[in-house]
This record gives structure tokens, sequence and C-alpha cells, in this order.
């Protein structure tokens, strides 16, 4: 039987080690891989590095790294429980891994770069547990999250569920427009808004009722008109847009705008007992005006407040607006880019079409030039007149 | 060749209520023609003056938009799908 120090001796003779002098260059290229517990890498990390606890090690790292041929210096605090972690990776089949000789605790005396990671509280890891359980979100997905900045336009119908899940999961910047006052006859779909905010501002509500369920949220209102004067500066520093506006010709504004800034839209739009949803990723699909070169007419396209709308409909649309845009924050799946979701809740169906970039789409193809400008009825593409300014229609 | 089409709850009033309509057609032109001939009142929703679609009523053979495929001149066999895809706008 062998003793500890037999045990290391025989290791060491089978993994290759570096000093941190050498490893410190290929931070950037490697894959720095942190073994420590915890609390020891509360304290500090070297930056980019992935982190898996030695316990964890076997079980996590095909998800954290799946290329068993990247390069990979794993280091712990002194370099012991690296070189062990060193040679389970050459087991699970990595071809080119080195443990760190001396650790952090070399590296930090050295003087080399090192930051204070940004780690969920107790309290945030008790919230998001369920989440940090999921590999694909886990706890840097959950960081990320935190870190993202989603607007909401409307605290409506699809408004609604969006925040609130979106708050729930811990989206940390969230921007909600919009200019109306909480009226009885929205309770029946606007579950972020109740009978004592009655004329209410619907932000202030929204901000209420999110900050309620979610401290961790910056909720930030704007108690305004989305219109061609302020729509550029609202939208700026997003990373996600869910559209749950209610007429033509801001959806055309905001997909002008969205492309000038590169922002994604995840758009969602009901009817009665029917909704699409779909997703809108600046010049990497399809744009609005690709899937729809021209609005109806206002007598073909009646609203909501005209021709009614099943409560629970924008609950389904709404969440879906949520997933969407979660999805985009972190990167998972198939959003659905290039693709238009129907659901019919009579049929209680969900169906797929497929939307294309229109290479001669007058806002997203390539002799395409935007115009910021207010959009009536008809929201035809602003012309721009030799002299720069926009023709009027 | 009889095809089917769906149609949204937007339209449906103007077609007896129905959801779904068969009608007979080699192109999606026919087919169009042949449904406007029965409910009349589909055609200002779905048709311009001239006969073409409006550009803000969105058809799909299956899962594809027939602006992609041959517009009106998409051909059509037995027991092929339509659905008719109204512009919504509606989110409050």
């Amino acid at each position: 039987m062998a003793s500890f120090r037999e045990l290391l001796k025989q290791t060491k003779s089978e993994i290759r080690e570096i000093q941190p002098a050498d490893a410190e260059p290929r931070v950037g290229e490697a894959t720095f891989l942190d073994v420590r517990e915890l609390d020891e890498f509360q304290q500090g990390m070297i930056p980019g590095a992935v982190f898996i606890p030695r316990g964890h090690l076997e079980s996590q790292v095909e998800n954290k790294i799946p290329d068993r041929d990247a390069p990979v210096v794993v280091y712990c605090a002194g370099g012991t429980r690296s070189a062990f972690a060193a040679k389970t990776l050459q087991e699970l089949g990595y071809t080119d891994v080195v443990s760190m000789a001396g650790g952090f605790g070399r590296w930090k005396n050295e003087g080399r770069a090192w930051i204070t990671p940004n780690t969920l509280s107790p309290e945030q890891r008790d919230r998001y547990g369920r989440h940090i359980l999921l590999p694909e979100v886990g706890e840097e997905g959950q960081q990320k999250l935190l870190g993202a900045k989603v607007l909401l336009l409307g605290a409506g119908g699809l408004g609604s569920p969006a925040a609130l899940y979106l708050a729930a999961a811990g989206v940390g910047t969230i921007g909600i427009v919009d200019m109306d006052v909480v009226d009885a006859s929205n309770l029946q779909r606007q579950i972020l808004h109740n009978l004592e905010r009655i004329g209410d501002r619907k932000v202030d509500s929204a901000k209420k009722t999110l900050t309620a369920l979610n401290p961790d949220v910056d909720v930030v209102t704007y108690d305004v008109r989305l219109g061609a004067d302020n729509i550029l500066d609202i939208i700026d520093g997003y990373d996600v847009i869910v559209d749950g506006t209610d007429n033509f010709p801001t959806r055309y504004l905001l997909n002008d705008a969205s492309l000038l800034k590169h922002i994604p839209v995840v758009h969602g739009s009901i009817f009665r007992f029917e909704g699409q949803v779909t997703v809108f990723d600046p010049y990497n699909g399809p744009c609005y005006r690709c899937l729809l070169p021209e609005p109806p007419p206002p007598e073909l396209a009646p609203s909501c407040s005209e021709a009614g709308v099943l409560g629970v409909l924008p609950g389904i649309v709404g969440s879906i607006q949520a997933i969407e845009a979660i999805k985009l924050l972190l990167d998972l799946g198939e959003p659905l880019r290039g693709r238009l979701l129907a659901y019919d809740a009579l049929e209680e169906t969900f169906r797929n079409f497929k939307v294309r970039r229109d290479p001669n789409c007058p806002a997203c193809g390539e002799n395409a030039h935007i115009v910021i400008a207010e959009y009536d009825d008809l929201c035809m593409p602003h012309a721009v007149l030799a002299d720069g300014t926009v023709a009027a229609h | 060749m009889a095809v089917e089409i769906k149609l949204p709850t937007v339209l449906r009033a103007q077609a007896d209520g129905q959801a779904t309509v068969a009608v007979d057609g080699a192109t999606v032109g026919e087919v169009f023609n042949a449904l406007v001939a029965r409910y009349p009142g589909l055609r200002g929703n779905l048709l311009d003056d001239s006969g073409s679609l409006h550009k803000f009523v969105n058809v799909y053979k299956d899962d594809d938009d027939i602006r992609y495929l041959d517009g009106l001149d998409t051909k059509l066999a037995d027991g092929d799908v339509l659905s008719i895809l109204p512009a919504v706008a509606g989110g409050a």
C-alpha cells in the first residue's frame, strides 16, 4: 500500500508540471482550470480560469472543457491537488494537460495577475439553485444573467409574463418602456399589476412587482412613448429587446433602430386566440420587414382592444419570449431565428414556419439605408433625399 | 385536387366560421381564386385589386413562404396544406 508521499511522487512522475512563470504567457491560449474549493476560489483566481472543485472534476469537466485536445493548465493552491487532477484528466483522455507547480500561492507571491471572481452569494445560490443544477446554465450562466440587460417594450399583456419570468430568472437589469396607466380592463391579462395599482403609472407598478419578486434586479423605467426622437437612446446598451408593443408603426421603428444598434429583438404578437413569436437577430437572420414587408391597413388589423384577446394567451406567448431572451443571453439551443412560431390556443397547436432574410429588404438588405423617423400607418421605409433629409410620405 | 387551407381566426368570420377550408386547384393562385369565389368576403383581406396577394398576408405551403417558392404560381399536389398567417401587432 502506497503512502501519500509515494502516491504523489508516482503521480507527478506521470504528468507534466510547469512553473507559474511559464504558465503566465499561456493565459488566453490555454484553458486554466482551478480545482480548489469554492471558499479558496472566492478569495482570488487567475483571470479567465474555469472553476471545478476537484471533487466534481470527473463529473463536470466534459461539460466545461469539451475539447479533449485543448491545452489545459491545472492549478490548485500549492500544486498537489492539481497534480492528481492532471492525472485524472489524462485518464479521461485529455491530451495536453499540465499542472502548475506551486499553485495559486506561488502565482500570487510572484506578483502575477489575479482577480476576485464574481461569485454568487449564499442567498443567490439558494434562489437560483435550480438554474445552477442545469449544466447548460450553471453558476457561470447565472452570473451572465445577473450581468445581462433586457429591455421590455410594454408592461402589458406580453410584457407582464416576460418581465416576471426574466426577473425571477435573475436578469440583472430589466428596462421597461410604457407610457400608460393601469386600468381595470388590464387586469384580465396584465399580471404585473393589481387592483391597488389602478391609476398608477404602469412602469411604477411593474417596478414594484418585480422588485418584490427579486431584489437582485435593477428595474429601469421609461415612462415615455417610444418614438423616433428617443428610441436609439433608450435601447442603447441593452443585450436583448423583448417586443410587446401593440401597433405596427412602433414595431417597424423598433426594427430599424435595432438593426442600427445590432440588438436582437424577441418579437411576440397576439390576437384573440392566436400568437406569434420569432427572433429578429440583426444581419444574422431576417428582420421584421423581411417577414412583413408592409403592414395591413388599419381596417384589416383590429387591435386587441377592439377585437378582444383571451387573457391567458399573452401569458403563453410572453413566456416563450422570455425563454427566447434567455436562450439568446446564454447562447443556448436553437433560438427562433429565421422561424416563426405560431400558436393557436383553440386548436392547441404550435407550428413553425420558415422566415427568410430578404436580400432586397429595404431595412436589412445589401443596399438598405436606415433612417430613424416616425412611421405613419403605412410604415413604408423612409426614403432619403439627396440632401440627406427624409422624404415625407 | 383538394388542398386544405388553414385560416387564422381573424378571417374565419368571412368563411362561415371555418378554421380549415378544402378547395380544388393546381396552384396557389387557383386555390385562392376558388377560395374567394366561395367566400367573396375574404377577397379584400387576401388579394389586391390586381389579384396579387397583399404584402401583409403571408402564405405558407407546409412551412415554406410561397414568396420564396413561385408565389401564386406555386404548384400544389393533392393533400397539400396552405396556411395563411395574418399580420398581427397586438401585444398589450
